[in-house]
């Protein structure tokens, strides 16, 4: 069953097209990536999927239901962990969790109860008391991600959950994610952090100017770029040409080079082939080399490479 | 049935949210308290010396004709800490959050209003003890000042729905600053302190017909407390305008409010 569903989903703020159809189908207790640039209509789809916005045109489903006609059943059915931590910061995280359970229905004993099992979920348990203004970023992030999570719903969104946090916080909440995956929630994940889809998502989905311009897992994506990549790091800046002419010759592709880091990069079709002819040119060239890698591309590499694609092809419609 | 008993408790559960606001700052609570009778006693006892009230005698009259002037001065400032309190909530994402949950949509309202309702009843009576120790008195019996305080109560109510709405539309850090700003004039222009027929001409009206006036007018007048009278139909008619300009704030802005909770995306 899809626990998400989008057809043809538009949204137009004034002149301003933030989504210009986009369709979605996300399998239940699955992880889906969101990926894309600032503005690119990330949160747009979020808040149209969470029931915050209206959307201009195209329909929605979420758990089942939609969004537009049964908006109740679907906020029922989700979290949302938006781009700030949605928590009040005076009082305290265990104050938090139990007003946020009432306002779910809970009981006055049931939601106590749920606040100090989240609370010791989340490793806030003995900071519970205390104001959450004190909390770092990534308490904060827990807290929110705790408060998103109190009646356990079968469809959370993360819009950008890891936006402003440091390695360590980001680190944690990724764990929590990985949890809760394992306890069979769907989760449609949101972030500009390629490193982020890479380690939760199942399925990607690109989006740029409002369009969907790629979808498939991560591995697929990285795919679309060539397979795996050989960079050579010379010790000497003034081989870059000479090395670059050389992996030319030997993958007939035009490699990548980067003067700044005395790298030349290129994609491969014959992995082991290319490294080992790429290591015995250089021998015989005696070009004095500091590091040759072979590796698969990141995921950073393949939207560069999309999100370029996609603007090309927008600049040839407006000529032609 | 069941949709209203939820509304209810909803609302009672964010009415509390806010209670536990002041049991956690109460340092906050007791400044916002204090600062009405630190109103007082600056006009009261350094400015009220030069000042003479008709039907009052000296200082003591100016201080008598104070009171009802600076209680609803602080109804009208009461619209400050609606309007943060809301746009805290819309700026940290809180409303968000709560706009995503299958909870009453007017539990907000409906918590921010108790609650700040109550704020207001307190900062009332706290005034209201301090100007009966500096000799402010009622004279027209205990049924007029509780209808007094009844229209105080409403404007307070009716600056409510404007500090909702206000916080719901702007946007950007310093916000609160800008509305400081715009409502320290509102409560200067207005009959509180000084007679509108004291100011020029054209400002002397706008006085007269600001909200504020009519309140602070109708209360003087339940009170027994002396006035600048007036001769002007609005002054005269003090009573009916304290109702009247709430009731008209609230048609316009509660209306407003609604219908930008319900998209809050610009």
């Amino acid at each position: 069953m899809e626990a998400v569903t989008a057809h043809a989903l538009r949204r137009r703020f004034g002149s301003v097209e933030a989504l210009a159809g986009v369709d979605l189908a996300i399998p239940a207790g699955s992880v889906h990536g969101l990926l894309g640039p600032n503005g690119a209509g990330k949160t747009t789809l979020v808040r149209i999927l969470t029931t915050l916005l209206r959307a201009t045109d195209g329909t929605a489903t979420v758990a089942g239901f939609d969004v537009r006609r049964e908006p109740d059943r679907v906020r029922a059915h989700i979290g949302l962990v938006g781009q700030h931590a949605a928590v009040d910061e005076i009082l305290s995280g265990r104050q938090n969790l139990e007003m946020f359970g009432r306002l779910y229905h809970l009981g006055r004993v049931a939601a106590r109860a749920r606040a100090d099992a989240l609370l010791a979920e989340f490793g806030l348990a003995d900071t519970g008391t205390r104001a959450v203004s004190t909390y770092s970023g990534g308490m904060r992030r827990r807290l929110d991600l705790a408060a998103s999570l109190i009646t356990a719903p079968p469809v959370l969104f993360l819009d950008e959950p890891t936006t402003g946090l440091d390695p360590r916080s980001r680190g944690e909440v990724w764990d929590a994610v990985r949890a809760l995956v394992a306890g069979g929630t769907t989760v449609l994940l949101t972030t500009q952090y390629l490193e982020e889809v890479d380690r939760l998502a199942d399925q990607v989905t690109v989006i740029d100017h409002g369009r969907v311009i790629a979808t498939g897992t991560p591995s697929a994506l990285k795919g679309q770029l060539g397979g795996d990549r050989i960079d050579v790091v010379v010790a000497d800046l003034v081989d870059l040409p000479a090395t670059a002419a050389l992996l030319a010759r030997i993958t007939g592709d035009t490699p990548d080079t980067d003067e700044d880091h005395r790298r030349v990069g290129v994609a491969v079709t014959d992995r082991m082939a290319a490294l080992t002819a790429t290591v015995r040119a250089l021998a015989d060239s005696g070009i004095a080399v500091d590091d040759v890698t072979l590796r698969r591309p990141t995921l950073d590499e393949v939207f560069l490479h999309l999100t370029a694609t996609d603007s090309n092809s927008d600049a040839e419609k407006v000529t032609a | 049935m069941n949709r209203l008993r939820w509304a209810f408790a909803d609302g009672a559960t964010l009415t509390r949210r806010d209670l536990d606001h002041w049991a956690r700052q109460p340092a906050q609570v007791v400044i916002g308290l204090l600062f009405p009778v630190m109103i007082v006693l600056m006009f009261g006892y350094l400015l009220g010396g030069g000042m003479t009230v008709p039907g009052g005698s000296g200082a003591a009259g100016y201080r008598e004709f104070l009171i009802p002037g600076t209680l609803a001065l602080t109804m009208v400032f009461g619209l400050e800490g609606t309007f943060q309190a809301i746009k805290t909530d819309v700026s940290r994402g809180v409303t968000d959050r709560f706009r995503s949950m299958p909870m009453a949509s007017s539990a907000v309202v409906v918590g921010r209003s108790v609650a700040d309702l109550l704020n207001a009843v307190v900062s009332l009576s706290v005034l209201a003890l301090s100007g009966l120790a500096i000799g402010w008195r009622w004279h027209s019996g205990l049924a007029a000042a509780l209808a007094a305080f009844g229209l105080l109560l409403l404007l307070r109510f009716a600056m409510l729905w404007i500090g909702i709405y206000l916080g719901l539309v702007v946007r950007g850090e310093g916000a609160l600053v800008a509305v400081q700003i715009l409502v320290w004039p509102l409560g200067f222009l207005s009959n509180t302190f000084a007679a509108p027929s004291t100011m020029p001409g054209w400002l002397g009206t706008i006085a007269e017909w600001n909200p504020l006036s009519s309140t602070v007018g109708a209360a003087r007048e339940l009170f027994g407390n002396p006035g600048w009278g007036g001769d002007s139909w609005v002054a005269q008619h003090a009573i009916l305008m304290a109702v009247v300009w709430p009731v008209l704030l609230i048609a316009v802005f509660f209306p407003l409010s609604v219908a930008r909770y319900r998209n809050l995306d610009r």
